[in-house]
This record gives C-alpha cells, structure tokens and sequence, in this order.
C-alpha cells in the first residue's frame, strides 16, 4: 500500500472542496470502458491506453526504421565486405557471388531501405509516436478532463494508424520490394509504375499506408484541439497551460491544415498514375518509348508536398520542445524562464512553418526572386527558436538540477537542437544550398536538429513520464548509459557527416568506388557506421529497459514523485477511466510555480494565498 | 458520444470539432486552386467554358440549402409536417445536385474535355470530383437526419436540436464551398 503523506490528504481534500463537480461518477462507466480483455486492451476508448498503444507501436516501428539506418550504413562503411550473413533476414536482396562466396546488397534495395527509413522514422514514429503518445497521455490529464472530446474518434484514430503501418508493413515483403523513390516520393519516380521495381506495386501501397496515415492524423488532431478549447477545467486558462499543452495544440493545428494539402497531392498523382492524367508528367520517354503525358510539373508536387512537408518538421519537433520544457523545469526546480515568450515563439513558429515550404526546392528551378521570400523567412525561424534555446538555458542557471536521465535527455535536446539549428541558417541560404544541396551536409543537418533532438524530447518524456504511464519507474543505470550512449553516439554519427557534405559526397549513392574524390572519406563512412551500430544497441538497451521496468521496475509510492506542480500528478497513481476518482481538480495558477516563497512547488490546484503576488510570469 | 467533463466554452465541443474539420477541407481546396493556378501560369493551357448544367447544379444545390434551413426553422418552431418535407426536399435537391454535376460532366466529355487530355481539363473533374465525394458526405448525414425524423417520436429537445444544427452546418458549408469553387473557375478560366 503506498504511504500516504500529509501533503496527499491535503490535496484530496482541496479538490473535493475546490474541485469542479461534474456528475461523471454518477453513472457508472465501468462495464462500458473497462469490461473485458478487448475494450481495456485493444479497442480501447481510454485516452491513456490510446497513448501507450501509440507509444509501443511506435517504438516497434523505430526499431525497424533503425535497423533499416544499419543495414545501409554496413553497406556504406563497407562496401567490399561481404553481407552474406544477413541473407537468412533479407533473402534475395542479398546476391551471392557464385565464387567468391561475398554477398552484396542489391542497389535497388538500398533505396528501398533509405525511403523506408525516411517514412518510418518521419510519419510513424515523431509523428504518431511521439505527438500521439503523448497528446492523448497529457491534453487531458494536464487540463484537469476526464477524457479526450471525442473517445471514439480517439480510438478509430489510433486504429487507422494501426491498418496504415499493416500497409506499409505488408509492402516490406513483396517480391519487388516496397517503394524506393525517397520518402518525399518525387514524380515521375512515383508516378510511373514502370520507373523503378518500387514504383509498381511498392508505391501503391505507400500512398494508401500514407492515406490512412493522413486520416489517422487528421481525427487525432480535431480531437486535440476540441479537447483544449473546450474541456480545460475551472480556472484553467490558455494562460496557466502548461507549454506542454501549448505545443501539442499547435503542433494539432498545423497538422490539421497542412496533411489535407498533402492528401490533395497524392490524389493528384493517384490520377496520375492509375488515370492518365498528366499533372506531374510532362514529355517522357522511358525505355525507348514517348509516354502519351504532356505539359504536367514535377515541380508542383514538390510545392503540395513541402507545403505539408514543412510544417511536418514543426510538428515533429514542437512535442519535444514543449516536453523539455516541461520536464526541464521541474527538473531544474525552477519555473521556466519567459513562459509567455516560450508560448508567443511557438506560435511564431508554427505561422512561420507555413510560409517557407519552397526553401527545400531551392534547387527544383523555382524563381530565384521567390526564393529571397523563402530565405528571409527561414532564417526569421532562427529568431522564435534562439528565444526558445535561451529561455532554457536559462532555466538551468543556478537551477536546483536533478541530473536524472529525464533531465540528461532535455540538456541533451538542447545541445542538438543549437548543434543542428545552426546547420539550418547555412542550408537556409540559398546561394550556399547551391554547393550544399542534397549532400550529406543536409543529412546531418536534419538528422540532429529534427531527428536526434525529437528522439531526445520522446525519451525525456518517455523516462519522465513512465511512473504515469505504468505505475512504476525506469531503471537509472540503464537510462544513463542508454543517455550517454546516445549523445556522444550521435554526435559520433552526424559530425563527420558536415565534413562529408563540405567536400560534397552527395547523398543517397550506393557506392562511390567510382569516384575518386570520395574515395578518401572510406575510413570515416567506416568510423560513422561503427558508432551507428553503438548507438542503435544502446536504443535496444532502452527497450529493454521499458518491458523490463513495466514489469519490474521501482514501484511508484506517491502520487506526485517528481515534486510537479500540474494536474496529472494529482490523479490516483494508477488512474482509472475518468482520471480522478471524485471532483475535477480546480486551477488556482500557472504551472510553474517552483521555488515560489521558499515552498519547493506548489501545485496548480492550491489557491492563492493571502498576501502571494500572482501570475507574475 | 461526448464525455462528460468541465466546459471551457458555451460551444458544443462536437460543433468545434466540425468547425475544425471545415477548416481542413478548406485548406485541401485552397491547395488544388492554388495548384491550379501555379500549373495554369505555366502556360499550354487549354480554354473553354464551363459545362451549362454546372449552373443548374449551383441553382439546385441552393434551393437545397434553403429547403434545410426552413426544415430546421420548422423544428425550432415545432411543426412537424413542414420539418420533415422540408428535410425530404433538401435531400433530394442534393441527389439532384450530385446528378446534375454527373450530367455535366458528361456535357464536357461531349464537348471533347476528357480527363486525360489538356491539364485545365483534369483539373476541372478532378476539383469537382473531390467537390461531389464531400456533398456524398453529407448526403450521408441527411439520411441519418431523415431517420431520425421518421422514426423518432417529434420532440424538440437539445440533443437532436444540436445534431440537426450540426448537419444543417455542414450542408451550407459543402453549398458554400461549391459556390466558391464556381467563382473561382470563372474568374480563372
């Protein structure tokens, strides 16, 4: 039985006194929710199994996306060893050479492997993975709801994600393999059948993965906003959010309004393909023969595509900031620095996602006059992110620091995202894109201050969160060596990679043994390909670490074991469906107050006392 | 099914969701015009005039507007007979809509438009096409709304008060959206 503090007794009192009475126990839900195996489990219409369901399918995914980075990695960082014992996994695409006995990987199934790896990590994982997991955890238990606006919409939005990853995952194993155009799927590679082994059977099945992944997204994000315009408890104003909240609901937004741009994009090139249509083929002639299309631009995809494709960027990255800077000030045991400047930078940049699309098509022939619009733009980001990068850290100074592994993970954030956003005022240049251009310069780019520095705001949140999730906690060791392992891993992987796209090794080559200016980076594709390995055990590690503390772990004693100040930590341990077993909790403040008046925290739901100056953020 | 919980505001939270969703379906039209617009700067554009039954639809799917919105007024004022022949109208105005725009088409095939040829063509079915699917949609909607009030004893409360509101919202958007997407093919042909 967990000790109950007097702090506890105290807080049950307050909300049954101050709380929000909304007859939610009057009738009796239990045998609706929570009856059998299948509606606690699978179908479930819980918010908080809609999270885990979206955080382990997720975490699946991130496996395999990973495992797919290691198989091409070997073949860049050696290229002449034979891959044979990787023909039980991979079957035909890995070739034999009948005497020498020395497997290789099949070229076409290198690019199969990088689209996949793109699409996986992008859309499944930071995507669903992340904002899925922990929208549905948070939206409402940190605004004091009992559920998710719409529980039904929640759940069929989990299970279209679900029958979309069967897609895709089904297209892993057809005979000729899935699509492997690149994950931004460019015309005509994406629309011919007949371009590329990918392009048949593989690309129809990524558009209609993809599809479904656009719908899943789509109910998850009208659900998100609904339930924070309209389900925040008493005294819970946009102003006493935590950023958590703010950058979940922003990130709802642009996904809202940029996935149905890139939906009109693939029905455009369904139309394309299956039609006859000519919307992105103009004169082709492919083995020989002219095709009937005529006058259509390869170009236009592009702008539909990144007209999503940008704002995707915010919408991966923005969970994780308002994750760290949750995390980070309850770590730091001090309330966030700027609350109100943390909010007005994202909403700046989410307004800013949308009106820079074309600076990934600075290359693509567009206009270079347009292309000075674009290049303000993207460089005027740099301003909202530099705010966001000080008011962190910020924070930490002369912050009261728990060097946990969820605090390690949102230091770690901080240094990627400063390390891959300066990267970006280069890239964001148009004149410097001309030499830097689809190099590994832009691979390294991205990866950190997109990929590692979301990865690292999910594990934050992952190691912070847990004891909420399952009742008890990670392991420490494991978590710091997973940390450590990845940071220096990462940046072992991403470094080198700016001095390979300086000396401009371009991006997506199979093999550059016909090269010989590239032929002297061997040693450090060997050395990035030997870290990438490490790092990808260590990810393993953290699996491991998950299954085994959600049955194994530390058990969580009290309620509130981080010493938070918002409504999630004044649920039971354990939540059932409803969240909290009496009255909803009443706000009485922001939820920063850390350090306040010589008090170590003082929760959201404690009113003001007398004489205490207030919301003096 | 709405849970149970504080509200943060007097609008029904399944109203805001639908507000949402027309925002997302705004912004998939915003995209096709815009994608009109860019492929049709880019020159080797094929001119024409708009199919006549298009404007028979516009006149159709109007008078359905109107046909819903006297429907819901007469629910409101709880007259029984003029709701549900009202409803009836509105609903078969919009088959009529869906048909006329089906005939249409037809009208442009003859006149030797056809999907596959000039882009401003494939444009012209395709937008009006994904135009159709959404008034489909909410065709849907008038049928559930039709059950209700064929099966239902007639009682005005507030829960079937706010499902016909939601319903009659989303008809005037889809009617709206066509509208706009007619001015927009006339001012940009």
């Amino acid at each position: 039985m967990a000790n109950i503090t007097p702090y506890e007794i105290e807080e049950t009192k307050l909300i049954e006194e101050q709380g929000f009475d909304d007859h939610f126990h009057d009738h009796h839900h239990g045998d609706k929710f929570q009856s059998n195996f299948i509606s606690t489990y699978i179908f479930s219409m819980d918010h908080k199994m809609i999270a885990r369901q979206f955080l382990i399918t997720g975490m699946i995914w991130a496996i395999i996306g990973a495992g797919m980075s290691i198989i091409f990695r070997l073949q860049l960082g050696f290229p002449d060893e034979s891959l044979a014992w990787l023909k039980p996994l991979l079957g035909r695409w890995i070739v034999i050479d009948e005497t020498s006995g020395v497997g290789s990987l099949q070229p076409e199934f290198y690019y199969a492997l990088v689209t996949m790896h793109g699409t996986i990590i992008v859309f499944f994982v930071l995507t669903a993975g992340l904002s899925g997991t922990f929208s549905n955890l948070l939206i409402p238990l940190q605004l004091g709801a009992r559920d998710m606006a719409s529980p039904f919409l929640n759940m069929l939005s989990y299970w279209f994600f679900f029958l979309s990853s069967v897609v895709m995952f089904y297209s892993l194993f057809l005979s000729t393999g899935p699509f492997s155009g690149g994950w931004t799927a460019y015309p005509p590679l994406s629309a011919l059948p007949q371009a590329s082994i990918g392009s048949g059977t593989g690309m129809t099945l990524w558009t209609v993965s993809l599809v479904l992944f656009v719908v899943s997204v789509l109910l998850g994000g009208i659900n998100y906003i609904t339930t924070v315009l309209n389900l925040r408890t008493k005294g819970m104003t946009f102003w006493r959010m935590p950023l958590t909240i703010w950058a979940f609901f922003v990130t709802a937004i642009l996904g809202l309004l940029s996935f149905p741009v890139l939906a009109s994009g693939f029905f455009l090139l369904m139309c394309d393909r299956g039609l006859g249509t000519s919307f992105y083929l103009s004169e082709i002639f492919i083995q020989g023969s002219a095709l009937d299309f005529a006058g259509g631009s390869p170009v236009l995809y592009q702008h539909l595509f990144w007209f999503l494709g940008h704002p995707e960027v915010y919408i991966i990255i923005l969970p994780a900031m308002g994750l760290v800077s949750e995390v980070m000030s309850v770590h730091a045991r001090k309330p966030i620095f700027g609350y109100k400047f943390m909010v007005y930078s994202i909403l700046a940049i989410g307004f800013l996602s949308f009106i820079v699309w074309a600076h990934h098509m600075f290359m693509s022939g567009v206009n270079p006059f347009i292309s000075n619009f674009f290049v303000v733009f993207t460089l005027i980001i740099a301003v909202p992110s530099a705010i966001k990068v000080f008011n962190w850290i910020a924070t930490l100074f002369r912050g009261d620091l728990r060097l946990n592994t969820p605090m390690l993970f949102t230091i770690g954030f901080v240094s990627m995202f400063i390390s891959g956003g300066l990267t970006g005022v280069f890239l964001g240049n148009s004149a410097i894109d001309i030499q830097q251009h689809d190099t590994y310069f832009v691979v390294a780019h991205f990866h950190i201050v997109m990929g590692i520095a979301a990865f690292f705001g999910m594990f934050s949140g992952v190691y912070h969160w847990f004891p909420k999730m399952f009742g008890r906690f990670m392991s420490e060791t494991l978590g710091k060596i997973h940390f450590w392992a990845t940071l220096i891993g990462a940046y072992a992987i991403f470094w080198p990679m700016h001095y390979l796209g300086m000396a401009g090794v371009p991006r997506r080559y199979y093999k550059f043994d016909s090269f010989d200016a590239f032929g002297s980076f061997g040693d450090m594709n060997m050395f990035i390909t030997i870290a990438a390995i490490v790092v990808f055990f260590a990810q393993l590690l953290m699996v491991v670490n998950f299954f085994y503390s959600m049955f194994y772990g530390k058990k969580v004693t009290s309620k509130n074991p981080w010493g938070a100040s918002t409504l999630e930590w004044t649920t039971p341990i354990e939540p059932g469906h409803g969240n909290w077993p009496g009255n909803l909790p009443a706000v009485h403040r922001w939820p920063y107050d850390y350090g306040k008046d010589g008090n170590d925290f003082i929760s959201q739901i404690t009113p003001i006392a007398e004489g205490e100056e207030v919301d003096a953020h | 099914m709405v849970l149970k919980s504080h509200r943060s505001s007097r609008v029904h939270p399944q109203k805001f969701a639908l507000w949402i969703s027309m925002a997302s379906m705004v912004m998939m039209f915003a995209s096709l015009s815009s994608a009109y617009i860019v492929r049709q700067a880019a020159g080797n554009w094929f001119e024409f005039n708009l199919p006549n039954l298009f404007y028979v639809s516009t006149v159709i799917i109007l008078l359905s507007s109107i046909a819903l919105h006297k429907s819901y007024k007469s629910f409101i004022a709880q007259k029984e007979t003029p709701y549900k022949r009202y409803l009836v109208l509105a609903f078969i105005l919009g088959i009529g809509f869906v048909v006329s725009q089906y005939l249409g088409w037809q009208q442009l095939y003859a006149l030797g438009i056809d999907l596959k040829g000039n882009p401003s063509g494939s444009f012209l079915y395709v937008i009006t096409f994904i135009h159709v699917l959404h008034v489909v949609g909410g065709i849907a909607c008038l049928i559930v709304a039709m059950i209700h009030a064929f099966t239902l004893k007639f009682n005005v409360t507030e829960k079937r008060k706010h499902r016909f509101e939601l319903v009659n919202q989303y008809w005037h958007f889809v009617d709206v959206l066509w509208i706009y997407l007619l001015v927009f093919l006339l001012i940009c042909k």
